[in-house]
């Protein structure tokens, strides 16, 4: 899976820990020797062996790898769900390893969007309702509440669909009313994890070309987990993950064009 | 944030509708019971006490014999003396009056119509002891009692059933053979705190019916009224000495009449009805600990069901503690729920026994309040555990749970 063509224009194989666009702006996220162990003494399973990774504001990054690469793991610290065993996690300057369990999720409330596989949307919720979940813990008013949860299933194509519960929707639907609940905070990153991994292909490139259009038009910072080269393509950088450590880092000039595949 | 974790807590009631109502079912009988049972308690107390105190508060009643149940064999006691009355009434400090009474059964007569009563014998006093007033008509004139003349006061029951609705003043009716002037109405009363209708009788001068009834000057009956400042019990020592005294009985013999305080009955029989109602609102009381034992389960059911929408709210960036205030509220809102629709329940069940049993339909607040309460800290109590177990989830294995 490692040995896939990427884009032909500039695969341009970066060193492990080395510095994303060199020049570019101050990395919004900086990994520095992160080690992850889960369990203890002799069952004790070591998940990331010591991961460097900058990732810049405004990139759109592709997160690939085989199952048990350490992917998943990364995506926890990344989304301060869980935090490094050593190691330090930067975000925006602040050093999450540092943090409580409250002070990372008033950083996700403020700071992160997620958007899982499994959609993961309240049942019997209508989609504006969903939406406005977010809003809700940050405790915005009513009226300003339904504006920016309007707003956002707006930005993704689904305002006529305000009162729809998820049974209701597609799953195609669905995705894009889990994107608004991510956006509606205006985050700084946008957190997905196999986006597209439950729908059909002519639904994932739908997914993606909203995540790409975010990406460009908003200025979010996306990270995205996935297994599909098709749509790792969309993706600006793409991380490759092996065996608990970064295996390489390409970059691609020209993203979102179908690569070719040998 | 308050506002929020009640939004969030009712909208997680609506959207479970059978189940939030399965929940609180335990709360709203639990509730209900209790409310009902004491204020259903509180009124047949109520009911006892007015048909007591219709028999007139600071009364003692003083007869001859020994009382309810006591002083099988032997001769019967003799009745008291007019003397007696005059005794207790000159010698013992904290009477007010003392109305002597001689009564008789007869059949009283007017136009055709016949009815079976009671013939009361007494002064005026009487209606000093015990305040009886009147719809029409008035008392015994002095010079009435002292001739024993044949003028009556009759009650509502012997009104209904001789004049049907027509006026008796002025009229003479015929009563045990003899003729009487009507010179009264008196005002309805009900029925006595043992049963028995009060309005049934038909009240003489005592000479009248000592005269004409009895045959003789004995006394069956003395109703004592005691004055508001002094102890009932000390008045009741003092007569009980007299009248040993006026009977000569000596030493260590017991008493050949009795004297019964009615407002000691009262507290009596009020007591038992507490107790009762106590007894009753305790087994009610525990159905509330089970209906708050319910809602835990449910709340813990419902943390496990809702693992993943938790690990979605953690994801999004709800702190713990706001995890645990929506499930605490949502526990607190469910049994406030069940606690309103209990005291619904409670006031409509309360307004049809109140029927059944013929007592006044009597509305309580303070139990209400109470019952309220009560559940409110029911859903505190047991909606904390599971609360604070789904708070404490971890937001990565909440998110993976199926």
């Amino acid at each position: 899976m490692a040995g896939r063509a990427v884009a032909s224009s500039a695969p341009a194989a970066i060193e492990r820990g080395a510095r994303i666009a060199p020049g570019a702006a101050l990395p919004i996220i900086s990994l520095r020797g992160v080690t992850k162990t889960y369990g203890e003494g002799a069952t004790a399973f070591l998940a990331l062996k010591g991961i460097d990774l900058d990732i810049t504001q405004g990139d759109f990054v592709a997160v690939m790898g085989a199952s048990g690469s350490g992917k998943s793991t990364t995506m926890n610290i990344l989304g301060c769900l869980d935090v490094p065993s050593a190691g330090t996690f930067q975000f925006k300057g602040v050093h999450v390893e540092t943090l409580d369990r409250d002070q990372r999720a008033l950083l996700r409330r403020k700071y992160l969007g997620f958007v899982f596989q499994g959609f993961n949307l309240l049942a019997r919720t209508s989609a504006l309702e969903n939406v406005e979940l977010p809003l809700l813990y940050r405790g915005d008013a009513k009226k300003a509440r339904r504006a920016a949860a309007m707003a956002a299933l707006d930005k993704v194509g689904l305002a006529e669909w305000w009162d729809h519960t998820p049974a209701e929707l597609s799953g195609g639907q669905q995705q894009r009313v889990a994107i608004a609940r991510a956006i509606v905070t205006s985050p700084a990153v946008l957190l997905a994890d196999e986006p597209t991994g439950n729908l059909d292909s002519e639904r994932s490139v739908e997914i993606m070309q909203l995540l790409a259009g975010l990406n460009r038009d908003s200025g979010i910072t996306v990270i995205m987990v996935t297994h599909e080269p098709d749509m790792a393509a969309f993706a600006r950088t793409i991380v490759h993950f092996k065996d608990g450590l970064v295996e390489r880092v390409d970059t691609q000039h020209s993203p979102g064009q179908v690569p070719a595949i040998d | 944030m308050f506002g929020t974790t009640l939004i969030l807590a009712l909208r997680s009631i609506s959207r479970h509708k059978l189940r939030s109502f399965l929940t609180t079912l335990g709360i709203i009988i639990g509730v209900a019971a209790v409310v009902t049972m004491v204020t259903l308690g509180n009124a047949t107390t109520a009911a006892v006490q007015k048909s007591i105190s219709s028999l007139g508060t600071n009364i003692l009643q003083v007869r001859p014999g020994q009382g309810f149940g006591r002083g099988g064999g032997g001769p019967r006691p003799p009745d008291f003396k007019p003397q007696d009355a005059v005794a207790i009434r000159d010698q013992i400090a904290g009477v007010t009056a003392v109305a002597a009474q001689a009564g008789a059964s007869a059949t009283a007569i007017y136009e055709g119509a016949n009815w079976s009563t009671t013939v009361n014998g007494t002064t005026n006093e009487y209606f000093q002891v015990q305040p009886w007033p009147l719809v029409d008509g008035r008392y015994f004139s002095p010079i009435e009692e002292a001739a024993g003349k044949s003028v009556c006061i009759i009650g509502n029951t012997v009104n209904d059933n001789l004049y049907r609705g027509g006026s008796p003043l002025g009229t003479r009716m015929r009563i045990g053979g003899i003729s009487c002037d009507v010179i009264g109405l008196l005002s309805k009363r009900g029925q006595a705190g043992f049963g028995g209708d009060q309005d049934d009788v038909v009240i003489m001068p005592l000479k009248t019916v000592q005269r004409r009834f009895t045959g003789s000057t004995d006394l069956k009956l003395m109703l004592v009224g005691v004055d508001q400042s002094y102890s009932s019990a000390a008045v009741q020592a003092s007569i009980e000495n007299l009248l040993r005294e006026r009977r000569n009985i000596n030493g260590g013999k017991d008493d050949d009449f009795n004297i019964f305080d009615t407002a000691q009955i009262s507290a009596t029989l009020t007591q038992s009805t507490t107790l009762l109602t106590g007894i009753v609102t305790t087994v009610a009381a525990i159905s509330l600990i089970v209906g708050g034992i319910g809602i835990m389960n449910i709340m813990l059911v419902s943390v496990t069901e809702r693992t993943r929408e938790i690990g979605i709210r953690l994801a999004i960036g709800a702190v713990a503690n706001e995890v645990l205030m929506q499930f605490l509220v949502e526990a607190i809102a469910l049994s406030m729920l069940g606690g309103v629709i209990g005291l619904i329940v409670a006031q409509l069940a309360v307004l049809g026994l109140s029927g059944v049993m013929k007592v006044d339909y009597l509305f309580v607040p303070q139990i209400n309040i109470i019952a309220f309460g009560i559940s409110a800290l029911i859903g505190v109590v047991f909606g904390y555990f599971p609360a604070r177990r789904a708070a404490s989830l971890n937001p990565i294995d909440a998110l993976r749970h199926e």
